[in-house]
């Protein structure tokens, strides 16, 4: 009786789907850095006080000075912080657990947030070096970096 | 130096399950009855249908439930010359339609005009549902409003309404 | 400055998943709660200002529905941030400074079950280098957490201890969601959500809704018997890209207290940390000592509804200065990925 009493003043409810089909327009600091993506290279941007930001901001997040000197860096750096996904989620990049990690590239002053592919979190630590794994086909857009992956294992 | 990118596509889908609340839910299940349910506020006594639970001049809720009639009145329409439904050939008529004793218009599609006769403000309208069998919570029980036949009702009488 | 205070706070009840209420029937009874408690009829209410977002369930323009709950006529003075409701509690002090009118009503309201709440937030991300890949709420507050736990003696269990503490404290809180007496080293066993994360460390996914009304000078006096003065409110962003800044600690919140006139001197303190380590960092921020009350209404670990849990802060800070439980306190919002945002406001009971 209870249950009937419930399920006829329980609220109805229904899927419903939000689609945004956006295209985003990434202007000339972020065009060319995944200009260089499709190319293979990464590219970072100098700050008038000497730092190279990776990924570039079009302007100094201290300042706010304009920014155009484009640096190219290396393809394998230092993890600053991480985060062990045992159970990847739908739109994660990777379908097997993963680590996320903020990586500074040689030659970078910033971290980049992307995956590292390490197999077993017992393989993560704060410091290590990684390096980049690109995707087969490249087509200009942040997740060209398939992801990244210990350096030793190359 | 790589030629810049432009742009990339960013599509974005998200996943809900939505709850539309008691009011609401009250309402459509009504609907699914083959009837029309609103509810009145305790101060102003507006009759608001489909109900959201609010009086949205007094703020108070609007428990009591009235049961409304199948006809109406077309207080302002527009007719529709593109093709958002292959289900309906344009052009056609879409009409906000105050029910009697509701003091607030729905909006529902126009059919079966009389051939030489247009729609006009104040024309008299009646629901056509689907057969009973087909009947379901949503709004689209409602096939449409079709003219009764009746005299148009007086600008006065929905005047307030548009 | 002008003198205003919050003269009435209500909340509904937080809820994992309420089915029952769309936005409005949430808001409505808590609307008529504050307004009642703060004596103030709704015509002479001068401002109404409200923080939400429509992508937490999905519906498009919902603050414009939502004003069903406060009754939009006559036409009302109102405005809306897409943020949360502390936020628009700011814009409603900045706009009872003008001295034109002598109180405002602000409200929040978030029902984050119909939707994937760790994935909607995604979307506060950069869209050209983070979106893409979807790291979603636990993701990036988990490389904060490590980040601390390198760059600190902060250990996991401190993080256990900052669980444990807040859901303990929410028992006395009839609207939280998630109290109860927990032991940091059996939580420390459980599994790790997202490492260093687990479970615990994270916020409950809660439907809710908070209102306070404001008033200034003699109205405010006159209405309310010891109304929660605010002697000093502002708030600061840091730059979006988490790459760019230090994660372990938190410079805006330092500065935004700064500025709202923190001296230290404070009873008790409500802080917006939907996870563990960022009490911590909080603490860190502010300064505040072994004898402030930290969340004595179990904070954001006991209670999430995302766009309001900022506000509930203000309001539970607020309410016990209102009780005459305490003199001074602090009220801590926080906004974006990793405290990027964060509001201060230091209310006094006389």
């Amino acid at each position: 009786m209870a249950e009937t009493v419930e399920t006829q003043t329980a609220g109805l409810s229904a899927p419903h789907v939000l689609e945004y089909p956006y295209t985003r327009s990434v202007g000339p600091v972020i065009g060319r850095f995944l200009g260089g993506l499709r190319d293979r290279k990464i590219e970072g941007i100098r700050t008038k006080d000497g730092r190279v930001l990776v990924p570039p901001a079009e302007y100094d997040p201290v300042t706010s000075e304009a920014l155009s000197e484009f640096v190219e860096v290396g393809q394998a750096g230092v993890v600053k912080t991480w985060a062990w996904v045992s159970e990847p989620r739908p739109k994660h990049p990777l379908d097997r657990p993963f680590a996320w990690a903020l990586i500074q590239l040689d030659g970078a002053d910033t971290a980049l947030l992307h995956a590292i592919d390490a197999g077993d979190e017992s393989k993560m630590s704060t410091g290590m070096r990684v390096q980049v794994r690109w995707r087969e086909e490249t087509v200009g857009m942040i997740t060209d970096i398939e992801c990244f992956e210990p350096e030793a294992a190359s | 130096m790589s030629e810049p990118v432009v742009g990339f596509g960013a599509p974005i889908r998200l996943e809900y399950n939505y709850t539309p609340g008691s009011a609401s839910s009250r309402y459509l299940r009504s609907i699914a009855e083959g009837r029309i349910v609103g509810q009145r506020c305790p101060n102003c006594e507006k009759v608001y249908v489909p109900p959201r639970g609010s009086c949205p001049t007094c703020a108070v809720p609007t428990a009591e439930e009235v049961e409304l009639a199948h006809t109406g009145t077309i207080t302002t329409f527009c007719v529709v010359n593109l093709s958002f439904y292959k289900e309906i050939e344009p052009p056609y008529v879409c009409a906000s339609i105050l029910l009697d004793g509701a003091d607030i218009a729905l909006f529902h599609l126009i059919q079966e005009v009389p051939e030489g006769r247009e729609v006009t403000m104040g024309m008299r309208v009646e629901a056509v549902w689907v057969d009973e069998s087909e009947l379901a919570p949503t709004l689209e029980s409602i096939k449409y409003f079709r003219p009764t036949g009746e005299p148009d009702a007086s600008y006065d009488s929905y005047k307030e309404h548009l | 400055m002008r003198e205003v205070a919050v003269v009435s706070f209500a909340q509904a009840p937080n809820v994992r998943r309420d089915t029952e209420h769309n936005e409005v029937e949430i808001l409505s009874p808590v609307v008529r709660e504050a307004m009642e408690r703060s004596g103030i009829p709704k015509a002479d209410i001068g401002f109404t200002c409200s923080g939400s977002s429509d992508y937490l369930a999905g519906q498009p323009f919902s603050f414009v529905t939502a004003l069903d709950a406060v009754g939009a006529w006559p036409p009302i003075r109102e405005s809306h941030v897409e943020m949360d409701g502390a936020w628009a509690l700011y814009e409603a002090w900045v706009r009872l400074q003008h001295g034109d009118i002598d109180s405002a009503l602000v409200y929040a309201y978030g029902k984050s079950s119909p939707g994937d709440i760790r994935e909607i937030l995604s979307l506060q991300l950069d869209p050209y280098y983070l979106a893409p890949l979807w790291p979603d709420a636990v993701d990036v507050a988990a490389l904060q957490a490590r980040a601390l736990l390198d760059a600190t003696d902060f250990t996991e269990r401190d993080f256990a201890a900052v669980a444990a503490r807040n859901r303990s404290n929410a028992k006395s809180n009839p609207n939280s969601q998630l109290a109860g007496d927990f032991d940091a080293d059996e939580l420390l066993s459980s599994d790790y959500l997202v490492s260093p994360l687990r479970k615990h460390d994270c916020p409950p996914i809660s439907d809710g809704a908070a209102v306070i009304v404001m008033a200034a000078g003699d109205l405010a006096r006159d209405v309310c018997e010891r109304p929660a003065w605010i002697s000093g409110i502002d708030h600061r962003i840091e730059a979006h890209g988490l790459g760019v800044r230090d994660l372990t600690t938190s410079p805006s919140t330092t500065l935004a207290a700064e500025k709202a006139g923190m001296n230290g001197n404070i009873d008790i303190a409500e802080l917006h940390a939907p996870f563990t380590h960022q009490e911590l960092i909080l603490r860190e921020a502010l300064g505040l000592s072994e004898s402030v009350s930290i969340n004595p209404s179990g904070g954001a670990l006991a209670a999430n509804p995302v766009m309001v849990t900022g506000l509930i802060r203000i309001g539970e800070a607020a309410q016990r200065l209102i009780d005459g439980d305490a003199k001074t306190a602090l009220a801590h919002a926080t906004s974006g990925p990793c405290l990027q945002q964060n509001l201060v406001c230091m209310m006094r009971a006389a």
